[in-house]
């Protein structure tokens, strides 16, 4: 990928509520990714994580309050869903699979050609699983599928890359190597912002956070927001919305 | 001799068994690949679901005009359209799921075609409505199947790219794109439009045989669409051709023996498929040999 003419929009967040499945998951968030941050929200099992995520890709509509993409289109965005939202038991080649991170440039009916065909093996050749074109992607295990998923992205060369629990399910070398990627998109003045569990590789990798319990814990750089006291109260606040529910 | 008797006689004698040859071939055309779709969706019940949806249709379409091919035809469609639209509404503004919504939408819409039908017909006729007469199939309706199985191949060709990814990665598709629904709902026309296809030759109860029997079993041979959709069609074209000769030399009737063609193959594939079958499961081929 290239290194992106800067400067990137930032994407804006104003007194956002919104639900999932008609159960209200983010509450009254306001504030905004600073053009090429690279972002990780934390927090407890149910505290609006992947709902916030989905809601900045467009995928799921705000209740209240706005999402400003500043001047992004959906060309310039770039989702990873989680691993349990793909149906890997399709019958689906990886080099198709990749393929698809070129939808903008095909579209429905562009015939991919030698061309766009030598950017999706580079993309997967940069992931380690050059050779494994004509392989279908059941056969696959969770960190090899992962490595497609993230060429694909490579292939979107998008500007903003939000990424849903990327580093679940898969080995610790393939986690570290797929995070060598992500600073590398960080490097390139990508805004990334990534949906995590493990505290202790975002307090190694990840400048900024976003502490969210169904409403902002805190937000800013990660030394900031990963205090004990920060992190007893997301837990505290989520036991208290999930007795409720 | 008693082979051509048997196998090839009945096609050059009887023009009602070319006619229904020609539908099942038309059939299978066009149920194949929306079938193929239908089981990598997971969406064989649904599929089930709106078969049943078209009877009211279709019925209210008879009482009007009586036995009209086409008014049948696009009584079943705007029903079963209905009911696929009605169900998605439910599931949206509800808590109620998908699936739960559209079989409360069926099992109302079975009901009120059986009742509207035996109001003012004879059982004959909703038999006729129910299980089909593909020996009954006259020039206007295989037309009409032809004209359903053309379309369908079109329009699979058209959307065949989002209509994929929306079964592999349908976040994917909606963050890219900003669509998903209107694919999802082209696709379901065309299952709607190929079940109105089959009601005429095998009945709203069995035109869903045709399409997702076929389909089931070429999980067990082929592992990419392309070929799935080939054999699913090669299948149900078989399944037609075995199924009229069955009825025929046999004297049972042709709906039921076509589908429980199907059905063969599909418990064939199950046993001795080359993917993932009974067979390769439990017997598998020794990978090295001493």
């Amino acid at each position: 990928m290239n290194a992106l003419a800067l400067p990137v929009p930032a994407i804006e967040l104003e007194d956002l509520t919104v639900a999932y499945d008609r159960e209200p998951a983010v509450h009254h968030l306001t504030g905004s990714f600073a053009p090429g941050s690279l972002t990780a929200i934390v927090g407890p099992n149910g505290a609006g994580k992947s709902t916030l995520l989905k809601t900045i890709a467009g995928l799921i509509a705000p209740d209240e309050g706005v999402v400003r993409m500043n001047g992004l289109t959906r060309r310039g965005v770039a989702y990873l869903p989680q691993l349990a939202e793909i149906d890997r038991s399709f019958p689906i080649d990886v080099i198709d699979a990749v393929s698809l991170g070129l939808w903008a440039e095909i579209g429905l009916f562009a015939t991919i050609t030698g061309g766009l065909t030598a950017r999706a093996e580079a993309a997967l050749a940069a992931v380690g699983l050059g050779g494994f074109e004509n392989r279908q992607v059941g056969s696959l295990s969770a960190g090899q599928f992962q490595r497609v998923l993230f060429a694909r992205l490579m292939l979107q060369d998008a500007s903003v890359i939000l990424l849903d629990e990327p580093f679940a399910a898969i080995d610790e070398r393939t986690a570290a190597e797929l995070m060598d990627l992500v600073d590398r998109w960080h490097g390139e003045g990508r805004t990334v912002i990534a949906v995590l569990h493990d505290i202790e590789r975002v307090r190694a990798a990840f400048p900024d956070v976003l502490l969210l319990a169904r409403e902002p814990i805190a937000w800013g750089p990660a030394g900031d927001v990963l205090t004990p006291e920060n992190l007893r109260r997301a837990r505290y606040i989520s036991d208290g919305w999930s007795d409720a529910a | 001799m008693m082979l051509y008797a048997a196998l090839i006689e009945p096609f050059v004698e009887y023009g009602f068994m070319r006619r229904a040859l020609v539908a099942c071939f038309a059939l299978a055309l066009g149920a194949g690949p929306v079938g193929t779709f239908l089981v990598l969706r997971r969406m064989s019940l649904m599929g089930d679901a709106m078969g049943h949806a078209i009877l009211p249709g279709a019925a209210i379409a008879f009482l009007v005009a009586g036995l009209s091919l086409w008014a049948m035809s696009l009584g079943g469609f705007i029903a079963g359209l209905t009911v696929v639209l009605l169900a998605g509404i439910v599931s949206r503004v509800t808590a109620l799921r998908e699936d739960a919504s559209l079989a409360g939408f069926y099992l109302i819409s079975l009901a009120l075609g059986v009742l509207i039908v035996s109001m003012r017909g004879s059982s004959v006729d909703l038999l006729h409505v129910l299980f089909g007469t593909i020996l009954s199939v006259d020039d206007a309706a295989l037309l009409l199947v032809a004209a359903i199985a053309s379309l369908t191949l079109v329009t699979l060709a058209l959307i065949y790219r989002p209509l994929v990814i929306e079964c592999f990665d349908p976040a994917f598709l909606r963050a890219t794109t900003g669509g998903g629904t209107l694919w999802h709902f082209i696709f379901l026309t065309l299952v709607v439009l190929n079940l109105v296809a089959g009601f005429q030759a095998l009945g709203t109860l069995m035109a869903l045989g045709l399409m997702m029997l076929p389909a089931a079993a070429a999980r067990f041979w082929a592992g990419a669409v392309w070929s799935l959709a080939a054999l699913s069609i090669a299948m149900a074209f078989a399944s037609g051709l075995i199924g009229l000769l069955i009825s025929y030399n046999f004297s049972l009737p042709s709906g039921p023996s076509i589908i429980l063609t199907a059905g063969g193959f599909y418990l064939g594939s199950i046993l001795l498929g080359t993917r993932d079958s009974l067979r390769t499961r439990y017997f598998p081929r020794a990978h090295f040999h001493e």
